[in-house]
């Protein structure tokens, strides 16, 4: 989806400004790792995938993503998650209390379960006995695609002709496994592109730029 | 939306979904046990022992994973290393991935558009803009995690660190270096 979240090659936003990395806190309110930690939570409920919580993120209007900050966007997808999923109303969320006890209670993350969880995180890499389609040194173009869903392919990437560097095994497909249908799991593949082929004339001819595609993302090329 | 943020946890915490003792210990992992340390682990080690580099080379995740370092947003590893004629530097575009279980959380600008849209199309202005001036021969490979694969820059080890123990080592790799918007620290620096 060409959502607010496909930042690549756009222009505007100005100049980086980091704080220095000695002087940055970690977090920069204290309601942010509420919502960070709160969010871990909710995951372990079992309505949505990773995937399907990006594509949350992603469908914010873009006028909100891009005036939100990092935490909060996490806060309003979280929102739209559990009220599309009838975990909480409007209503609760405008009163600040609950109206009606959650439904997946059962699946509630215990705190001693929390060092579990994070040191297993979520491996995405599937054993499925398909056979490659490319190799790496084969040239690959990307598709030119405009899914309404969620798809991992950057805008700035697609329709370019680059090589492939590296093979991943087989990994959960996102395009699928964001909306319910399924993990669907492909082979996965880095691709190599020179700056001019992304940029045209204004690369900088001394750039590479690598991302990592499905393999339905991508057809042979000369 | 600190009363936003309050509401939502209290709600959640008396419909019986979440319990507040695990958000507890889950900001209490990020903010005390896993950070960019974990990760200068990774790479001070890669500077001293020829074998361990080249297993990183190989199966980053794995070579990672024997250092007691594994889990969420780190669960596919990838090492690349800078050499006198490659600089290597990660982002994601689409959003904000990174290897949490090996640097920690990221830190803000590398959530933020100004970043995240400008480093693949003009990585030598943005990595100016860090104070890191590379030469225009230097060639710089931008790594977008579109995927769940994760990326650990291994800077180049620094000029006057060759007695150096691992433990000294690791204190002058910083968090940009791992990143690639920044060079370990000197010897003298520290």
């Amino acid at each position: 989806m060409e959502g607010p979240q496909d930042l690549g090659g756009k222009m505007g936003f100005g100049p980086i400004s980091p704080e220095p990395e000695t002087e940055e806190p970690l977090f920069h309110a204290a309601w942010e790792p509420r919502v960070l930690g709160v969010t871990l939570c909710c995951g372990a409920l079992g309505y949505w995938s990773l995937d399907g919580m990006r594509h949350a993120r992603e469908s914010l209007p873009p006028a909100t993503y891009l005036s939100a900050s990092y935490y909060q966007i996490w806060a309003y997808a979280l929102e739209n998650m559990l009220i599309a999923n009838g975990e909480l109303s409007e209503e609760e969320l405008r009163l600040g209390r609950m109206r009606a006890p959650g439904r997946a209670q059962s699946k509630k993350l215990p705190a001693a379960k929390v060092p579990t969880v994070l040191r297993t995180g979520g491996p995405t890499l599937r054993e499925t006995g398909a056979e490659p389609g490319f190799a790496v040194g084969d040239r690959v173009r990307t598709r030119n695609m405009h899914p309404d869903g969620h798809t991992r392919l950057p805008s700035y990437a697609r329709d370019k002709t680059g090589t492939i560097t590296a093979r991943h095994g087989c990994h959960v497909l996102p395009d699928s496994n964001a909306h319910g249908r399924g993990e669907q799991p492909e082979w996965l593949y880095t691709v190599n592109f020179d700056g001019r082929t992304l940029w045209g004339d204004d690369g900088d001819p001394n750039v590479t730029v690598s991302i990592d595609a499905w393999e339905s993302y991508l057809d042979h090329a000369e | 939306m600190t009363a936003r943020v309050r509401a939502l946890e209290t709600i959640l915490v008396e419909k019986g979904l979440v319990d507040p003792a695990a958000v507890d210990a889950i900001v209490e992992t990020y903010e005390s046990r896993v950070g960019p340390q974990n990760g200068a682990r990774v790479v001070a080690k890669a500077w001293v022992d020829p074998d361990y580099r080249a297993w990183l080379e190989e199966d980053a995740t794995a070579a990672i994973n024997s250092l007691d370092i594994s889990g969420r947003q780190a669960e596919h590893m990838n090492a690349v290393f800078n050499t006198p004629e490659t600089h290597n530097v990660v982002v994601c575009t689409l959003c904000s991935c990174y290897p949490w279980a090996v640097l920690g959380l990221p830190p803000v600008w590398y959530k933020s558009p100004p970043y995240r849209s400008r480093v693949v199309m003009k990585p030598r202005e943005v990595l100016a803009e860090f104070g890191l001036v590379l030469p225009a021969e230097t060639t710089i490979r931008v790594w977008d995690s579109t995927s769940e694969q994760r990326y650990l820059v291994v800077p180049m080890r620094p000029a006057g660190a060759d007695h150096m123990s691992e433990d000294e080592l690791a204190a002058l790799v910083t968090r940009n270096s791992m990143i690639g918007t920044g060079l370990p620290k000197t010897p003298g620096a520290v």
